[in-house]
């Protein structure tokens, strides 16, 4: 079943709206939200994984377009700096999902965005500020 | 078979020389016996590169129109406050330095984005920095004020001094207590989330000559992309410590002072570098060339990651209160496997000097040394080692008289 990760931006008009609900009852969706900030009167962001059949994340897409809801893949909001890197690996020990990891045969740092949940953690952990998230 | 270093010397400027990195030579011992390998290989290059706060710069800005005494006044590079209590026109900037206005750890953590590593950084890649300065003025120097902008290019002197890098081994560095804290041995997760650890291991240079019988004052080296000298032990220097049979320390040792020409270095090996709640610093890329003149020097360059051993710390209480207490002691290999297992946790590893780069570097003075561009340097005096008695003293602590 295809997967994906999301960053849904949505303007105060639609902060009050079941906007996750609508994906699961009306699309067939299954979500996880992963980060929600949500405050009344101002902008909302919710980051989310979504998987169900290719129709239904496409109708759903759609559903989330026509309301006026910014939809962006996860991925692209999470940069890795590679050329302000030093690949020391201070990241990796405190990445919750190992999206950040040493390949232990030359122990070069990766990143792996798929597994990223854009948790934020590694920001302030990198020694050189290689990581911002674009939020 | 001895060898001397001019002998090297010789091989290297005929383009002769055998040279190899700390972590190939283990190989080539393997293979051919220690006997075989000391007389065939000349030298061993060793390489490191993390996080160094006792690193810094002077600078000689030259001088104005009219003149202005800045010693003894103040003065900022990018409203990072310099130290002028030396000449008039020399000034003093080190890697901790923070402007005036950050709030520090006010506002907790602090974020520590920019500070004096980060201006060196910034002025070894040739990056315009504004100068400004305040004085009191003289009959020979009457200015009072200036602001103006420097450039590595046109000042007279831009020198790179470390009284203290390389360290020779370090601690690990966990967290008991039940909150997250912020050190200069980066972010530590409550309750053994994480450790940390800061150092390049086998490649690191002075664990590849334990007791120092090659590295010494005056001992040519590859200083932040340019060629720099040690210049003195470095502060903190601690020969007289726990040692494995092997000769390599257990605990944080020995140290070197360093010294080189700024304006022939690289900002992708002087990098400024922010701690979260912890401050700002530089992170310094060295390599040491170890000539291989006795078979006991080719022993000690053949030091693995599984024989050398530090100590896991507490960083919430052990560290802070100055208690001697470790948690059981590690070894490199285990810290680089990416786990390791303290008071019966297993817990992740992850590292704050970088072996990537410790291996460049030490590829990068291989090649040098080969080609013939970098000849080796007797040194001129020792570094104080195990006999020297040194102990490593605490502040004293005297009650002072109020008036």
């Amino acid at each position: 079943m295809p997967k994906k990760r999301l960053v849904l931006t949505f303007p105060s008009r639609l902060v009050d709206q079941p906007i996750t609900y609508f994906l699961i009852k009306d699309h067939n969706l299954m979500v996880n939200i992963l980060r929600a900030n949500v405050t009344p009167k101002e902008e909302g962001r919710l980051v989310i994984e979504i998987s169900g059949k290719k129709n239904d994340i496409e109708s759903g897409m759609t559903h989330l377009n026509e309301i006026g809801v910014n939809v962006k893949p996860l991925t692209k909001d999470v940069r890795w700096y590679k050329e302000r890197c030093t690949q020391c690996g201070a990241c990796t020990s405190i990445c919750p999902t190992e999206a950040f990891f040493v390949n232990r045969e030359d122990m070069s740092v990766s990143f792996k965005k798929e597994k990223c949940i854009a948790c934020e953690l590694c920001i302030p952990v990198c020694p050189y500020r290689a990581v911002e998230v674009l939020f | 078979m001895a060898k001397t270093i001019a002998e090297i010397n010789e091989k290297i400027k005929k383009g002769k020389a055998v040279v190899v990195t700390a972590e190939e030579i283990n190989d080539i011992v393997r293979e051919k016996g220690e006997k075989k390998a000391a007389s065939e290989i000349d030298v061993v290059t060793t390489g490191t590169f993390g996080p160094m706060c006792s690193s810094s710069a002077y600078l000689n800005l030259g001088h104005s129109k009219p003149r202005i005494k800045i010693g003894g006044g103040r003065a900022y590079l990018n409203d990072v406050p310099v130290y002028t209590g030396i000449a008039a026109v020399d000034v003093y900037i080190g890697a901790t330095a923070m402007p005036d206005d950050d709030p520090r750890n006010a506002v907790f953590p602090g974020a520590f984005r920019y500070g004096g590593g980060h201006v060196i950084e910034e002025l070894v890649a040739g990056k315009d920095i504004r100068f400004s300065a305040t004085s009191y003025g003289t009959d020979c120097y009457p200015k009072k004020s200036i602001e103006t902008y420097i450039n590595i290019k046109n000042i007279n002197e831009a020198v790179l001094f470390n009284p203290r890098n390389s360290y020779q081994n370090y601690n690990v560095a966990v967290n008991l207590s039940d909150r997250i804290i912020y050190t200069y041995m980066g972010t530590l997760q409550p309750n053994l989330g994480n450790a940390n650890y800061c150092s390049a291991g086998q490649l690191s240079p002075l664990l590849n000559d334990p007791y120092y019988r090659t590295i010494g004052i005056g001992t040519r080296i590859f200083l932040g992309g340019g060629v720099g000298y040690v210049a003195w032990n470095g502060t903190q220097h601690n020969p007289c410590v726990s040692r494995t049979k092997n000769g390599v320390p257990r605990v944080p040792a020995g140290t070197i002072a360093v010294i080189g020409n700024l304006k022939q270095m690289n900002p992708s090996l002087l990098r400024g570098t922010t701690l979260t709640g912890y401050g700002a610093t530089l992170s310094v890329g060295i390599g040491i060339p170890i000539p291989i003149l006795t078979e006991e020097i080719l022993r000690f360059t053949t030091v693995k990651d599984e024989d050398i051993f530090t100590q896991v710390v507490d960083y919430s209480d052990a560290y802070p209160q100055g208690k001697p207490d470790t948690l059981g002691e590690v070894n490199y290999a285990q810290l680089r496997s990416g786990k390791i297992t303290v008071q019966g946790k297993e817990i992740k590893t992850a590292s704050l000097s970088s072996y990537v780069k410790a291996r460049e570097i030490a590829e990068t003075l291989k090649n040098w040394i080969k080609k013939g561009d970098f000849l080796l340097s007797e040194h001129v005096a020792d570094l104080p080692s195990i006999e020297s008695e040194i102990t490593f003293k605490p502040m004293p602590s005297k009650s002072v008289k109020k008036v």
